[in-house]
């Protein structure tokens, strides 16, 4: 099963190869990751697509926690939380085409962020499906580059109850 | 306070951790550190003659003392040297802080002279690593790589300091504690998993303790003793455990898993309760997983939450230090256990007594034939029991007769690479224990292809003054390999043969060690007194029966009850090697 881990860890030379590192030594699956700084320039925050078995993402959560330099780690997949994913695609575009490549974007709540003669750049953002629903439409017309985010995600602030909120794994080694 | 180089802040730094023995070999980064060094006399730097054998010796130090081992490499080729020593001690949670010289900071990543990105290829076999950028962060990074390597689960962590760190000067400040937020190992365990461990004990018929390394590391071994006399349950250990439960003990069972003995592995199979202490389940000990200990519930203590549930289904873990969650498992056992645990516990002894009496660990010695392994090691051990010894090994059949045939008594005596399985560990891993208990008798069972992966460290040996006495099983094979072979691959002995072994004991001489052979079964003894007696390095080469193998043995994949106990019958007529004419017939060994 696909899970979204969100993980916290220090904002130093050599983390990210730690986890990264971490996924290839052990042969776990690693779909996709985005990292980036957050409000505190000394930490970052990476949101990993992996899948596998309950056992293996048992021991992706601890391995993960294991490395000094995660600080802390939250499956998110265990509760209600945002996702969000980018695309940049690039659609070659015949005269005939900009009119239907526009209404596409239109309806995808997409937007151009580039032109030339034969092409459009399009922006999208939004949940995997949505990306690749455009992604389908557009092929017919012609994808030349395509340029993806990877998943970010955040856990949903809780409305009713505190037991909604995603656990966080004690950080322990 | 007065400004201080990076190689002095670094010597500095070693004081205030108490090191007082350094394993080491230079190069050009690290020059200012060894200039440093040779003008002091706190710390004792002990020149290797390879960085391997710098990061066993390390190893062997640590084991033995229970302290963090330290090593001291250069850029480049010293530090892909000392990859293994750091993956072993990765392997067996070894802890230890090895400092690798890098090239200045303005040349990192230009391929410059002997660079080697020390951090990427340490990262998989190392707990931690640091590349120090800054002369300021030298005094806190060292502190941090010494706490980590010995809390927690303890492992090597390395250091990483480019040449103008070294001759860079600051004003220092020496920190006295260490916060690191992303790192809180968990110490004490749950209460409420401990009293469930406790009701387990309590109700179950047939429980076994499978111990591990982890009992050693946390000291752990008087709360074991008292929690199995209490309740009268056997012990079974793992290769990394022997001696933190006394091998001689009624209790004792001696080592489970793949060459473990028939009792040990047959109390695992039909156990109602198996609790690990400080053991990883790991695939020598767990046989083929599907069928592990079908009828048992588990309880784990472990220290990282990462060997739970690694590889097997854990009924009640518990995350915590053997030692702390012992204390608590035994205070509440204290108030539970009531009635004759021996009465109690009466039919589960007298099954595992008819185990042990119908398959003891056995081997048979003929007065005129070729020294048995076996018995040559039943016989060291019985020569220097009480002298308290340290004992190391190498890797192979040898350093399975060891585990079986030398029943240690007490914990940090038994240096052994069980993880990794290196080959050339034992006799550097020796010195190493040597240098830091100078008095003591330290012996080294080693194979007669494995001595050959470190023989360089003889003359660190002498120089160094370190009088180990190294026990040369010699079978002019890769004996293990060979057994494999004989048992799996029919027989086909593919570069498991020794053609050429140096003859040992000029080897030793020519590095001014001392040489002794052993040819016959009525030298033993002599030769073993004569050995220890020697007040310098000694090799001894004892020619053994090239054929003998080892066992109890469990396939690998095989079940824990199914093992093989002898020589299937097509083995037991083997011509010998010379006679299959691949000898150059100058061989001593099989007419000995
Ligand atoms: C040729 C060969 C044959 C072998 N055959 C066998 C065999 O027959 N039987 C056998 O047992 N092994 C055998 N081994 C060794 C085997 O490969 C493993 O190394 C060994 O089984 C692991 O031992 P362990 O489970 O005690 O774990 P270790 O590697 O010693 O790990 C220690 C465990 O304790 C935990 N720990 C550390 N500190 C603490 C603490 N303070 N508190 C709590 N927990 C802590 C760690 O997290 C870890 O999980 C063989 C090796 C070789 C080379
Ligand atoms: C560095 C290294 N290379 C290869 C191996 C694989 N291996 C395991 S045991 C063994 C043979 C060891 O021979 P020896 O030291 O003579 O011991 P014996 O089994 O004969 O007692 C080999 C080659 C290893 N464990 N380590
Ligand atoms: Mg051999």
């Amino acid at each position: 099963m696909e899970h979204v881990i969100s993980v916290t860890l220090e904002n130093k030379a050599g983390s990210l190869s730690r986890v990264a590192g971490l996924f290839s030594g052990r042969g776990f699956n690693i779909e996709s990751l985005a990292v980036a700084t957050t409000l505190d320039p000394t930490v970052s925050m990476m949101t990993i697509v992996t899948s596998g078995d309950d056992r293996i993402i048992e021991q992706i959560l601890k391995q993960l926690n294991k490395i000094i330099d995660v600080i802390k780690v939250v499956d998110l997949s265990e509760s209600d939380a945002v996702s969000r994913e980018t695309a940049l695609i690039k659609v070659s575009t015949r005269p005939e085409d900009r009119a239907e490549t526009l209404r596409i974007v239109d309806i995808f709540r997409a937007n151009v962020v580039d032109s030339s003669p034969a092409s459009y750049t399009i922006e999208v953002t939004g949940a995997v499906q949505k990306i690749q629903a455009i992604i389908q439409l557009l092929q017919p017309l012609g994808i030349k580059e395509i340029v993806r985010t990877g998943r970010i995600a955040i856990a949903r602030e809780p409305v009713r109850t505190e037991a909604t909120q995603p656990r966080p794994l004690a950080k322990a080694n | 306070m007065a400004q201080l180089t990076g190689a002095e802040i670094f010597l500095e730094a070693l004081k205030r951790e108490g090191v007082k023995t350094i394993f080491a070999l230079p190069g050009g980064v690290v020059l200012k550190i060894f200039d440093v060094l040779h003008q002091q006399n706190d710390v004792e730097v002990i020149l290797t003659r390879h960085e391997q054998g710098a990061g066993h010796m390390a190893e062997g130090y640590a084991k033995a003392t229970g302290k963090p081992g330290v090593a001291l490499i250069t850029s480049g080729p010293g530090m892909t040297n000392v990859v293994t020593a750091l993956a072993d001690a990765y392997m067996d949670s070894v802890p230890l802080v090895c400092f690798s010289g890098q090239v200045p900071t303005a040349l990192i990543g230009n391929d410059a002279f002997q660079e080697a990105d020390n951090i990427g290829l340490s990262r998989p076999c190392t707990k931690y690593n640091f590349l120090v950028r800054d002369v300021n962060d030298l005094a806190q990074t060292i502190k941090e790589a010494f706490y980590i390597a010995s809390t927690g689960r303890p492992g090597p962590v390395l250091v990483d300091i480019p040449k103008d760190i070294s001759m860079n000067k600051t004003d220092v400040t020496f920190p006295d504690s260490v916060s690191i937020r992303g790192y809180n190992p968990t110490y004490e365990g749950s209460k409420w998993k401990i009293k469930q461990a406790a009701d387990a004990i309590m109700k179950s018929r047939r429980p076994i303790l499978y111990l591990g390394g982890g009992v050693q590391l946390s000291k752990a071994s008087p709360e074991v003793l008292e929690l199995a006399e209490m309740t009268q349950i056997p012990v079974d250990q793992t290769l990394m455990a022997l001696g933190s439960f006394p091998g001689q003990h009624p209790l004792s069972l001696g080592m489970l898993g793949m060459h473990g003995t028939y009792v040990a592995n047959m109390a695992m199979h039909y156990s109602d309760l198996v609790i690990a202490v400080g053991a990883r389940f790991d695939d020598r000990v767990t046989g083929k997983v599907s069928e592990f200990c079908p009828t048992a519930k588990i309880i784990h203590v472990d220290i990282d939450p990462t060997s739970i549930r690694k590889n097997i289904h854990v009924d009640i873990p518990i995350v915590g230090d053997c030692k702390r969650v012992l204390q608590e498992l035994n205070s509440v056992l204290r108030a539970t256990v009531n009635g004759d645990q021996k009465e109690w516990r009466k039919p589960w002894w007298d099954q595992l007594n008819e185990w042990k009496n119908d398959h003891p660990l056995s081997y048979r010695q003929e007065p005129d034939q070729a020294v048995k392994p076996q018995y040559f090691i039943d016989r060291l051990y019985h020569l220097t029991k009480d002298r308290d010894p340290i004992l190391s090994t190498d890797v192979g059949q040898h350093q399975m007769w060891a585990a079986q045939y030398f029943h240690l008594a007490k914990p940090n005596a038994w240096l052994t690479s069980g993880g990794l399985g290196t080959m050339g560990f034992g006799f550097p891993a020796a010195l190493g224990a040597q240098a830091a208990f100078r008095q003591r008798l330290v012996l080294c069972i080693a194979g007669d292809g494995s001595v050959q992966m470190n023989s360089q460290e003889l003359a660190t040996a002498v120089v160094e003054k370190l009088p180990v006495k190294v026990f040369i099983i010699n079978n002019r094979f890769h004996g293990m390999v060979r057994q494999w072979q004989d048992l799996f691959y029919e027989g086909r002995y593919a570069c498991s043969y020794l053609d050429q072994t140096p003859d040992f004991v000029k080897l030793a001489e020519a590095y001014g060690a001392a040489g002794l052979r052993i040819q016959t079964v009525s030298d033993v003894d002599d030769g073993i007194r004569e050995a220890v007696a020697i007040d310098k390095p000694v090799f001894v080469e004892v020619p053994v029966d090239q054929f003998e193998n080892c066992y109890p043995m469990i396939p690998a994949g095989g079940c824990n009850h199914e093992m093989i106990l002898e020589d299937p019958p097509e083995l037991q007529k083997r011509q010998p090697v010379e006679a299959m004419g691949q000898r150059d017939g100058k061989d001593t060994i099989l007419t000995a």
